[in-house]
């Protein structure tokens, strides 16, 4: 049951085949096994059981509040949720339990959706994985055979989602299939008065079309994502995919966005500088950490500021301040949001030029070991990591990864579409027949679970919990 | 709280005598209202007002000032500026604050319509462009008071610029010469006040209450084309009267809804500006006014003594009456300004630029909030002027004082008495007693019908004007009493009976034959004497222009 999509678990629960307790405790159970994983920063057991218990008297009395109703989500501790402590993986956070609820989390548990607890991330979501803001949900999605939607900035409320960078931050969405990304979308999308850069207009329900003729589409290719560092996998699989669409009939020609290669550089100025400006509030007054130092107030901030952030944090504080200072402001901010346009209008240009989405790879190669993982400093790691999925959040354009095949080592690879600004249901149903094309194995995860105990014996965790 | 709001606020009067004496003294040859007809951008330097120091040496006698002013008024709203608290003055300490407010992290500003409106409708009242598009900044810094570590300001588009701030003078002899001086406003900024920090020094401990964090505030910037204190104060008094004449903010200085800051140079004239200094925080027309002339004079006597000015933040000490240089880092610091953005530009409409079909409450149309001024000081002023003939300067202190207006007009609908009676009764007589007793119009124990119904009886003669004065300390005492009950309890009639009166003023001549012959020798004053003396045998119950007349007829017999 575990390993199914939204669609069927949720289908399971209609007809009583499975009850929300039920699913809710093999979901507890599985959290707990894989504990060593350190996912969860927060494991909401209590909530969750008392959720699922409200949503079985639902399904009792034929009163189920939809297809999400009892369904488990997980959610990235950088989401406010009320009640249940919020850490952002910060020890400037330890110990906060927000007052009140994100606009997605509420609209999740307005639908009856379980909250099993709150998932790990970077400090402040610095690294690769969660919300969105340079690839942090399509990027782990990719590595880990799962759709990864980041919808179009505007789409969908950022209140209560703890901000890395305002601008392009964007929740995403973390499913098993692309229909189930929609399901999702459907009820998080849509104008939020508590955001005033979510767009006003009536946001039309997301069913997706079912697409079987693709002749009418143009594919494009751009031609700056083929960069050295690619792995040959993941680019014969790139090529491949380009060539399904044409066999199929799609139009598939090669495009250019020439202010792609300074996406990261631009990201750099524009992330730090916001970051800088974000982080300002945590200060120990208020709420979160607070250090013992009483000796004058500029003394409590700094200690306390100085224990409560990491290393990355604090270097990004440090060059978003340098960036934002009075004498350097025109030299780097006003010039990276110069960039950041032409980046933008790189994609406008493709799109006015008749290209309905752009595919691309997600990440340069499958997933590195921990080992290799932590050889190159955070900065480089984050450069190589969004190298593909940060111009999406520089252009606020919708941008889904979807799982194509296994690599040689049995490790998922994923592919990207990028659409048009807004057009998040078009660019989903293209998603889908691709999808539909490739029938990348479903995870089995009670393999997986049966196999843990010889797992760290076996490296090749990944090989036996997937299913070719 | 009325009464420390008066004494707080209305000193305006005073000093606006003392500046026209000072400033005028120094003035002389320049052409009166100088400041209004220069031309924009034109350099003020040769028609500042000239300071004299008080050790003038050959050829550097003569100073001028130039100050400047950045003003902070509260926006009269019900809510914050981007968040739904409620705005009051004096609630309990931490009472009115959102998680907005408190910059719980993942919370998000939204714009309040009626601020917007409030600063486009002051805009317009200060001759300003609206800007239809304007943007929103963060500010940096760090200070307890400010929990997000930045304040939401318009450093690089504000909603409005360009306008101008007419302030006046009565000048002259009887002051009936109205004077106009104009300082530029060089724009108006919308932007969230922070909470407030209680220092307990004896416990070392700061506390901090966020009830006025995020209150929206009108920062209105003045150029620097005043040369005074006084003249400070007149344009800061003038445009606090717009703002409460708009509703646009109480603008009440004692409970801090207006606050000033002052920027402050002197210069040889014909030489480029001085450099200078910002005093901050000045929160009564009369700190103003006194920490400006002292900073002026402190710089003078600094250059003078060959000193130089730095260009630094200084505080105003109210008890020494002097300021000091602030020890806090604001002076200098970088704010490092970055563009808001989790807020999309602010975008306002006229009628032209409407979208068809747009709903009414998503978008401010500028041309509906013009027509919804109302009118403003200098034309009620002028009106006052023009209608019952009243001096300029009279017009200026039934503006000055809270509800004074009010008042008076209340009396002018229910008296037959002359506008310039009802103007001299409510501006000495009443306003005389509510000085000294430090009370606010509100709190007067006359009410207008009651001083209406007074002069009514004064104005058909049937009391005289002394009595008049009696019967309005009878009111003063509030025992519930109307004019007519008083007048009928003391006996205060008028003495109509003609034969009466002349029996009284024959008796009187009877019995003071010196006096009568004194009037035939041809004093001029004795005959006074001998109506004094009627008056006071009548209990002062009749009219002395009768007494006269009969007396005159008797004397000439």
């Amino acid at each position: 049951m575990l390993g199914r999509t939204l669609r069927e678990v949720s289908a399971a629960l209609k007809q009583g085949h499975i009850t929300p307790t039920e699913l809710c405790q093999k979901c507890l159970s599985i959290i707990k096994k894989t504990k060593f994983l350190n996912a969860y920063i927060t494991v909401s057991e209590e909530v969750a059981l008392k959720q699922a218990e409200e949503s079985e008297k639902r399904y009792k009395k034929g009163h189920s509040l939809g297809d999400l109703d009892g369904i488990p989500i997980a959610v990235k501790d950088n989401f406010s949720t009320s009640g249940i402590e919020t850490t952002c993986a910060s020890n400037m956070l330890r110990g906060y339990v927000p007052p009140y609820n994100a606009t997605v989390v509420q609209k999740l548990l307005d639908q009856g959706a379980l909250l099993m607890g709150k998932t790990n991330l970077d400090e402040f979501a610095m690294g690769a994985l969660g919300s969105d803001t340079g690839g942090s949900t399509r990027n782990p999605a990719a590595h880990c055979g799962l759709v990864g939607l980041k919808p179009s900035y505007g789409l969908v409320s950022r209140h209560g989602l703890i901000p890395l960078v305002n601008s392009m931050d964007v929740p995403g969405i973390l499913t098993r299939c692309v229909d189930d990304a929609a399901i999702v979308l459907g009820v998080l999308a849509g104008h939020d008065p508590k955001d005033s850069t979510t767009i006003q207009d009536p946001v039309k329900p997301f069913v997706l079309p079912s697409l079987t003729d693709v002749s009418k589409l143009c594919i494009g290719i751009p031609k700056e994502y083929l960069t050295p560092e690619l792995s040959s996998e993941v680019r014969s699989l790139w090529s491949k995919a380009a060539n399904l669409f044409e066999s199929e009939g799609a139009k598939v020609i090669e495009v250019s966005l020439p202010h792609t290669s300074y996406s990261i550089v631009c990201y750099h100025v524009l992330c730090t500088s916001e970051v800088a400006s974000n982080m300002a509030r945590f200060d120990g007054l208020e709420y979160g950490h607070r250090c013992d130092i009483d000796v004058s107030t500029e003394a409590m901030y700094a200690a306390t500021r100085r224990e409560g952030f990491n290393d990355v944090v604090r270097g990004r504080i440090l060059s978003g301040n340098f960036f934002l200072l009075k004498e350097n402001y025109e030299n780097y901010f006003v010039k990276a949001q110069k960039v950041r346009r032409l980046i933008a209008n790189d994609f406008v240009t493709v799109f006015n030029s008749g290209v309905d989405v752009l595919l691309t790879p997600t990440t340069l190669s499958e997933a590195v070991p921990y080992t290799e993982f932590i050889k190159e400093d955070n900065r480089t790691r984050s450069a190589q990591d969004d190298i593909f999925t940060q111009a999406a959040n520089m252009a606020g354009l919708p941008a889904v990864s979807v799982p194509m095949a296994l690599s040689n080592q049995g490790l998922p690879i994923g592919l990207q579409f990028i659409g048009r600004a807004f057009c998040d249901q078009e660019l989903l149903t293209i998603a889908r027949w691709f999808e539909k094309q490739v029938q990348f194995p479903v995870i089995q995860l009670q393999e997986l679970m049966d196999d843990c105990s010889s797992v760290f014996e076996n490296e090749k965790l990944a090989s036996v919990s997937l299913k070719q | 709280m009325a009464a420390p709001m008066l004494r707080l606020c209305c000193p305006g009067r005073r000093w606006a005598l003392a500046c026209i004496d000072g400033c005028s003294r120094h003035r002389r040859g320049a052409p009166n209202g100088c400041t209004s007809s220069r031309k924009r951008g034109q350099s003020s330097v040769a028609q500042q007002p000239f300071i004299t120091a008080q050790k003038p040496r050959k050829g550097e006698h003569e100073w001028a000032a130039v100050v400047g002013l950045e003003i902070h008024a509260q926006i009269s709203s019900k809510s914050k500026l981007f968040s739904g608290s409620q705005v009051h003055f004096a609630a309990p300490p931490n009472s009115l604050v959102s998680f907005f407010d408190a910059s719980l992290p993942g919370t998000l500003p939204v714009l309040n319509r009626r601020c917007v409106e409030a600063a486009v409708m002051t805009g317009l009242a200060l001759n300003c462009r609206i800007n239809k598009k304007s943007l929103f900044d963060r500010k940096h810094y760090f200070y307890a008071d400010l929990p997000a570590g930045y304040q939401i300001t318009q450093q690089r588009l504000p909603i409005a610029v360009n306008g101008s701030l007419v302030y006046s003078f009565c000048a002259g002899k009887n002051r009936s010469q109205v004077i106009n001086k104009t300082a530029r406003v060089k724009q108006i900024q919308l932007e969230q006040d922070s909470g407030k920090s209680l220092h307990d020094d004896l416990r070392s401990q700061t506390l901090i209450d966020l009830n006025r964090a995020g209150v929206g505030l009108l920062e209105v910037v003045l150029e620097p084309d005043m040369s005074c204190g006084e003249e400070a104060a007149t344009a800061v008094r003038e445009l606090q009267l717009i703002l409460q004449a708009l509703g646009t903010s109480q603008a009440n200085m004692a409970e801090g809804q207006l606050r000033v800051d002052a920027n402050i140079s002197v210069h040889h004239p014909g030489e480029p500006l001085g450099v200078r200094t910002e005093v901050k925080n000045l929160n009564s027309a009369r700190f103003l006014a006194k920490a400006i002339d002292y900073e002026i004079q402190r710089q003078i006597n600094e250059l003078e003594n060959g000193g130089e000015i730095l260009n630094e933040t200084r505080s105003f000490d109210s008890k020494l009456g002097c300021t000091i240089p602030m020890r806090d880092k604001e002076g200098k610091q970088d704010y490092r300004f970055m563009p808001e953005p989790n807020l999309p530009p602010l975008l306002l409409y006229d009628t032209e630029s409407l979208p068809a079909g747009a709903d009414p409450q998503q978008v401010i149309d500028i041309d509906r909030i013009r027509e919804q001024l109302p009118e403003l000081p200098s034309v009620t002023r002028e009106k006052l002027v023009q209608q019952y003939g009243m001096l300029p300067e009279h017009s200026f202190t039934l503006l000055n004082e809270v509800g004074l207006l009010e008042f008076f007009q209340n009396v002018m609908k229910e008296t037959r008495a002359e506008p310039k009676k009802v103007t001299s009764w409510v501006l000495n007589t009443l306003l005389g007693f509510l000085k000294q007793q430090n009370l606010a119009v509100s709190e007067s124990p006359v009410t207008p019908s009651a001083l209406a119904e007074l002069l009514n009886l004064l104005d058909r003669k049937a009391i005289s004007s002394s009595a008049a004065k009696q019967v309005f300390e009878e009111l003063w005492r509030n025992e519930g009493k109307t004019p007519a009950q008083i007048v009928s309890e003391k006996k205060l009639e008028l003495m109509q009976d003609q034969e009466a009166l002349e029996q009284l003023c024959h008796a009187v001549m009877e019995g003071h034959p010196q006096v009568v012959m004194d009037v035939k020798k041809g004093n001029p004053r004795a005959i006074n004497k001998l109506i004094g003396l009627v008056r006071k045998v009548t209990l002062s119950r009749a009219d002395p222009t009768v007494i006269k007349e009969i007396l005159e007829k008797k004397l000439a017999s």
